[in-house]
């Protein structure tokens, strides 16, 4: 059996899916091809399976919010998703990337072609509120499960609590009656 | 709020602490719903010292049918916070991470602004940083081999293993000073050069180290108890181990060869002659044995880096981006200048995307960063390997006893700071 | 020892106070829950294991029933979603029971003020020792253990009497 040599996956996606490709861009020699986000998953199945590509390991879906800056040409959308992947075979790596635009941020599952993506796209549901459809399992990972909201969008607030030092400790104490209770000291 | 369990007046509902019964229904196999099997919660709070996770356990007698972590008890929010802080100062929030190894989050952070950057790392820092990195790797597999053990019943292999690590901290507090969280690796090299008890140190503990390895091996490897323990439980396939996500030494267990210090070399890594072991059943004996040999390797590096350390600079030359040292603030004004404005308001790094891995004690590491253009992130995330070990942790328990459970949590190494962040 | 006389010469009898003896007791044998949470964790098995060893001072064994033990050493972040865990198990410890927040995180947040990170462990349980670091030093941890040690050495009878035992 021959092994295939390696191709170029942007040329073998322009030749059978060419109207998958939003664009492509070289940054730091990594390859980012922008996809839509209807054709994710065949674009995935098509890095994983032709000979010549052969990603077969998924490293990690991260997700980005683009708020508040407004949507450029290159940025359509609020939220942009990456798959990073991987392939043993020929040892490299790309990027496949798409975005969400803020009142309907579904992108559909990556979870048939790699299992791994399950507990992946639970964090980014979890944390930026992007919602896979056809997910097994959408519930939060990280927060409790009654927590309101995404952490990790930019215009949640961090949750920074005020310091106390001596001069304001007793108007912070005001606030949390169980820290006051413990105190042995003024 | 209700901490106990109480039947409420829903016909056949029970509440139960983390929410009812019908929730977990697809989750969970039919007969759970039915009572036929036995929900079981396991932790977070749990007598094995491998941090705040719940499982979920559904048991036929003593057998699991389904077992499901919850994890999220030590979610920091370490990403979020990371945002609101300058590039260099975010260093210090990647150390407490996977806290068993925190140079190797450190490096994973730091390659990926040097990558963002463009920014060279000198000779000696890529000499110091191998060297810091297999110093890391060692203590964690000797945190995970006395865990594992003190799980399985074998205590004293926990006290040797930790008296071992004891040295190892008081070289990281040498280099650092601090014993574990010590920052020490920052974008552009390391922190300060090598302090002049570093070296002795460490040939003291080369010279010492194999001897106590045998030891170790003598305690467990050809014991019939931990063999009987071990071997067989917790199989997993190799394709099925690549397409849940695992990497690291639970992967090359199964026999898949991948190691990103061999297959993608970082930090001079290329230089170093050592062997990657890997295992051919990969059940928790695999996972144990591969992880013993990796001591032997990560000495035999060791080695190598310590004889020719390179000179020159400790960190990268490139003054707008890499503060200067301080024996250089009393000679120039530039130094002055450069030392204000990056500790002050910090650099700024271009509005682009990169993502970095390297191959940390427990697996593929990756950090993906965003800049903003500005001086702070728009977007860090780390692919931590803990986390993907844990959600394969419900494929690879199915069908096992609670008792072999044990030995596969702690065989797959999970640190659960590493896996929340 | 506090308040020893010995009388009757060499019959090899002391006569002491009840609440020294109590106290006594009390210090010597501490049994701490086992409960440690992140980075802080490793420092206590550090302290625990070789080198640094908890045994001396009596804390041979963790317990992990909280019912059977008497020390909470709360070592790590306490995250939101860990919070009602960490009362449940304080609830049902039995009185006398001590708690000492190891770290920054258990003390005061720590490094981190963020939608998370509980800021600092004495909003859900009364804690009697801080222990500061991150992560405190094995002897950092033992200064701590001594000084509650100290604290419960000065414990009265008014006390256990009222109630205000905690």
């Amino acid at each position: 059996m021959q092994i295939a040599t390696a191709a170029d996956p942007v040329e073998l996606l322009k030749a059978s899916m060419p109207d998958a490709i939003v664009y492509v861009k070289q940054f730091a020699d990594e390859t980012t091809i922008v996809v839509p986000r209807e054709q994710v998953v065949a674009v995935l199945k098509f890095m994983r399976d032709t000979n010549g590509l052969l990603y077969n390991f998924l490293s990690d879906i991260s997700a980005v919010d683009y708020y508040p800056d407004p949507p450029t040409e290159q940025r359509p959308e609020r939220f942009g998703v990456s798959y990073h992947l991987y392939s043993l075979l020929y040892n490299r790596r790309v990027r496949v990337k798409t975005f969400a635009p803020e009142d309907d941020p579904n992108i559909p599952t990556a979870t048939g072609v790699w299992p791994a993506a399950n507990w992946l796209e639970r964090e980014i549901w979890d944390m930026m509120g992007i919602y896979f459809e056809g997910h097994p399992d959408p519930r939060r990972v990280l927060m409790p499960a009654d927590w309101d909201g995404h952490p990790h969008r930019r215009d949640t607030p961090l949750g920074y609590e005020t310091v106390m030092f001596s001069f304001n400790v007793d108007e912070i104490l005001k606030h949390k009656p169980s820290a006051a209770e413990g105190r042995t000291t003024d | 709020m209700a901490l106990s369990v109480q039947p409420n007046d829903k016909q056949g509902q029970i509440e139960t602490w983390q929410g009812a019964v019908e929730e977990l229904r697809g989750l969970v196999s039919d007969r759970a719903l039915t009572g036929e099997t036995l929900l079981l919660n396991m932790g977070p709070h749990h007598p094995s010292t491998h941090g705040v996770l719940r499982l979920l356990l559904e048991l036929d007698g003593e057998e699991i049918v389904t077992c499901l972590p919850d994890v999220g008890f030590l979610h920091t929010g370490i990403e979020k916070n990371i945002e609101s802080k300058q590039y260099e100062k975010a260093v210090t929030l990647t150390d407490r991470m996977d806290y068993l190894a925190p140079m190797s989050n450190n490096t994973v952070f730091s390659m990926a602004v040097e990558k963002l950057l463009g920014l060279d790392v000198p000779p000696r820092a890529q000499v110091i940083r191998v060297i810091c990195l297999e110093l890391s790797r060692i203590a964690s597999h000797l945190v995970w081999l006395g865990t594992h053990a003190l799980d399985m019943g074998a205590m004293s292999t926990f006290l040797y293993c930790f008296r071992e690590r004891e040295l190892i901290l008081d070289m990281f507090e040498i280099l650092g000073g601090q014993r574990m969280m010590t920052s020490y690796i920052r974008p552009g090299g390391v922190w300060r050069d090598l302090p002049e008890e570093f070296l002795p140190a460490l040939q003291h503990f080369v010279d010492i180290f194999p001897r106590r390895i045998d030891d170790y091996e003598a305690l467990l490897v050809n014991n019939p108890i931990w063999r009987d323990r071990t071997e067989g439980i917790g199989v997993v396939e190799p394709e099925e181990a690549l397409a849940l996500g695992m990497t690291g030494p639970t992967l090359r267990a199964s026999g898949v060869n991948w190691d990103i210090r061999k297959a993608q070399p970082y930090s001079g890594y290329e230089n170093y002659i050592f062997d990657v072991p890997l295992g051919e059943h990969g059940d928790v004996y695999d996972r144990f044995y591969v992880r013993m040999v990796e001591f032997r390797e990560s000495l035999k590096i060791i080695q190598q880096a310590m004889k020719n350390i390179p000179g020159g600079p400790f960190r990268s030359e490139n003054r707008k981006y890499v503060p200067p040292p301080r024996a250089e603030l009393g000679r120039s004004m530039e130094a002055v200048i450069h030392h204000f404005k990056l500790w002050t308001e910090g650099f700024s790094a271009p509005d682009e995307e990169v993502y970095v891995a390297i191959e940390s004690p427990r697996g593929e590491i990756g950090c993906y960063l965003h800049g903003t253009g500005g001086t702070k992130p728009r977007r860090v995330h780390f692919k931590t390997p803990s986390f993907m070990h844990i959600s394969a942790l419900g494929k690879i328990a199915q069908g096992h006893m609670i008792a072999d459970l044990v030995g596969i949590i702690g065989s797959v190494d999970i640190v659960l700071g590493d896996s929340d962040r | 020892m506090g308040i020893i006389s010995s009388k009757l010469g060499n019959l090899g009898v002391v006569t002491t106070t009840l609440e020294t003896a109590v106290n006594w007791g009390r210090t010597g044998a501490m049994w701490p829950l086992l409960f440690g949470l992140a980075c802080c964790a490793i420092e206590m098995m550090a302290t625990q294991a070789s080198d640094y060893d908890l045994s001396r001072f009596g804390m041979e064994l963790n317990r992990a029933s909280p019912r059977q033990s008497d020390l909470m050493i709360v070592a790590g972040r306490v995250t939101r979603k860990m919070a009602p865990v960490v009362r449940q198990l304080y609830d049902q410890m039995a009185s006398p029971r001590y708690v000492l927040a190891m770290g920054d995180c258990a003390s005061c947040g720590g490094v981190y003020n963020n939608y998370a990170v509980v800021q600092g462990v004495d909003e859900i349980i009364p804690v009697d020792v801080y222990v500061a670091g991150c992560p405190p030093r094995p002897e950092q941890l033992i200064h701590g253990i001594l000084t509650l040690h100290e604290r419960v050495k000065g414990e009265h009878f008014s006390q256990w009497i009222t109630g205000q035992e905690r």
